[in-house]
């Protein structure tokens, strides 16, 4: 049977995710050691997964309220004070929700129509533009470059705005490119947004893991943005908890209310168990100072600096990464498509990366390579690639 | 000890066969750095060795090992550092730790057969005048030795590509 007339035109038309497809290779070959993670290697910290046996030991199998538990929503009010410098109400400005992931797509749909325009910029993570093409808005890509060490630009953000913008995804820390904003950069961003008038959607899941001594910045902290920005940010990356899908997005309270009754018809609330982890993540983060993030920091970090260096030593071209766990280096003189480099790689090496391409048409020229894995496994995949180097030259 | 001696054991105790050149990239700091810091680490003898794990059970080899819980009466001029290193003289023994609680010295030893090691607390271990009582336990079976954890399961559970 054709299902063409009975399905929804504008989402049948949205590619599957170029990622998707390059799975679907990789885990047919055996032997494969996989730069293609976009998950921590550690495994959730043990008190936070005894937090949620307990919870259910403890009979707690119930719904909790739609925007999810005050005590946890308290604790992320508390939390993104603290480390963000972010202020939010938890009361009326945070929703829990099911991953960063429904926190972009309720966030998108509270704010897209038809016609509107929401800025992307890319290289980023894929799923922000088919949010907004599936909410009906359109959205419009702006091109980050290596030179501009794959920033933001106020200028490019200025150039970007029409009578039709509504808003803007900030992607920083970035995924696939390790990118950062420093303050300044932000600052920047914020003028425009104060003069345009457009909404800002901070993706700030990567925060946690910026290197060099540097603390995450929420945009929210800077001066006057609060009542300008949707704060995304989860659990998965910073504590270790990608199964768990429990994440929030705080925004000033009319938003949030719109937010949260998408949320409260679609999702209801996230599941129970995964609010209980979290909690507890966040209540021994608060006595410990954050030690478990500390602890997967530095050792991302000594991951970090060998893929650079070996890249380099390689003959790669690779910008410096100062957030998340992505390493993002050229291939362009290989004379090789992002594809075709990593399909090769892969064949004839066992090493799995991603194409630059399955984040944006302009990544071609690049490839992600994920460092979330241990310094055996980096070494050896770091030999392979220099040998499979070797060999196109 | 310095930051990078810090993250330098950091490292070497998650793969001490790293090649020096990318143990230094790691390190964020030169091929000279790293080796000279190494260097001292060895000479102050905080690293005393560079061993593998190893799983015996998946040797032919014949192997006994047992823990013995030894209580001793500490004597003049024979305190338990003295009486420790009577005991960790002879080459059956493979650790040796002064513990708290209601024994005085754990004692890891290793033997070929059972014979052996029972020949070994009747005869050279219970026979040392300041050693009180002993109780043997010996070792079924190893699940997890220094972190490592002896299982044949690749633990990664990750899918091999995620967004």
């Amino acid at each position: 049977m054709n299902y063409d007339r009975y399905l929804n035109r504008k989402i049948a038309a949205v590619p599957p995710s170029g990622i998707r497809r390059f799975f679907d290779l990789a885990s047919t070959m055996k032997g494969t050691i996989s730069l293609g993670v976009g998950e921590p290697d550690f495994v959730t910290p043990y008190h936070i997964r005894s937090a949620a046996i307990d919870s259910l030991n403890n009979g707690e199998t119930q719904y909790t309220a739609n925007r999810g538990l005050l005590t946890l929503r308290r604790e992320i009010a508390y939390y993104l004070h603290r480390r963000f410098g972010s202020t939010y109400d938890p009361e009326k400005e945070i929703v829990v929700t099911v991953g960063a992931s429904e926190a972009i797509d309720t966030a998108i749909r509270a704010l897209a129509e038809p016609g509107d325009e929401i800025l992307v910029p890319e290289p980023s993570y894929v799923s922000y533009s088919p949010s907004v093409i599936f909410a009906g808005g359109t959205p419009v890509p702006i091109v980050t470059t290596v030179e501009n060490g794959f920033r933001l630009t106020a200028e490019q953000l200025r150039a970007a705005i029409t009578p039709r913008t509504k808003a803007l995804i900030l992607p920083y820390p970035n995924n696939p490119t390790g990118a950062i904003m420093e303050r300044e950069d932000l600052e920047a961003i914020a003028a425009v947004v104060r003069e345009k008038e457009i909404l800002v959607l901070s993706d700030e899941i990567y925060g946690e893991l910026t290197y060099g001594g540097r603390q995450p910045i929420g945009f929210a902290s800077l001066p006057g943005m609060h009542d300008y920005t949707v704060t995304i940010n989860c659990f998965s990356k910073s504590f270790a908890m990608t199964g768990w899908r429990v994440g929030y997005v705080c925004a000033p309270a009319p938003l949030a209310e719109v937010i949260n009754k998408i949320h409260q018809y679609a999702i209801l609330c996230a599941p129970r168990q995964g609010q209980a982890a979290a909690l507890e993540a966040l209540r021994r983060g608060r006595e410990d100072d954050y030690e478990d993030i500390r602890h997967m920091r530095e050792s991302y970090d000594r991951r970090r600096r060998l893929m650079v260096d070996s890249f380099r030593q390689m003959g790669l071209e690779c910008f410096e990464p100062l957030g998340a766990f992505y390493v993002f280096p050229s291939i362009a003189k290989t004379g090789l498509s992002s594809e075709e480099f990593c399909r090769r790689l892969l064949n004839e090496k066992q090493v799995a990366c991603v194409p630059g391409t399955a984040f944006a048409p302009s990544g071609e020229g690049h490839i992600r390579c994920s460092y979330a894995t241990g310094l055996t496994k980096l070494n050896i995949a770091l030999e392979r690639m220099e040998a499979f180097l070797k060999e196109l030259a | 000890m310095t930051e990078l001696e810090s993250t330098l054991l950091d490292i070497m105790q998650e793969d001490c066969r790293l090649p020096l050149e990318k143990m230094a990239r790691a390190a964020g700091v030169s091929l000279t750095e790293a080796a000279e810091a190494i260097d001292r680490l060895e000479q102050e003898r905080v690293i005393l060795r560079y061993a593998p794990t190893i799983n015996w059970d998946k040797t032919d080899r014949e192997r006994v090992e047992a823990m013995i819980e030894v209580r001793v009466q500490p004597q003049r001029e024979m305190g338990f550092d003295a009486m420790a290193k009577r005991i960790y003289v002879f080459d059956e023994v493979k650790s040796v730790y002064l513990m708290s609680g209601s024994y005085d010295l754990l004692v890891l030893v290793e033997a070929r057969t059972l014979k052996e090691l029972a020949l070994f607390v009747s005869e050279k271990l219970s026979t040392l005048e300041a050693v009180t009582g002993t109780a043997t336990s010996f070792v079924l079976k190893r699940y997890k030795e220094d972190g490592v954890i002896f299982d044949d399961e690749e633990d990664d559970q990750r899918l091999v590509i995620t967004p």
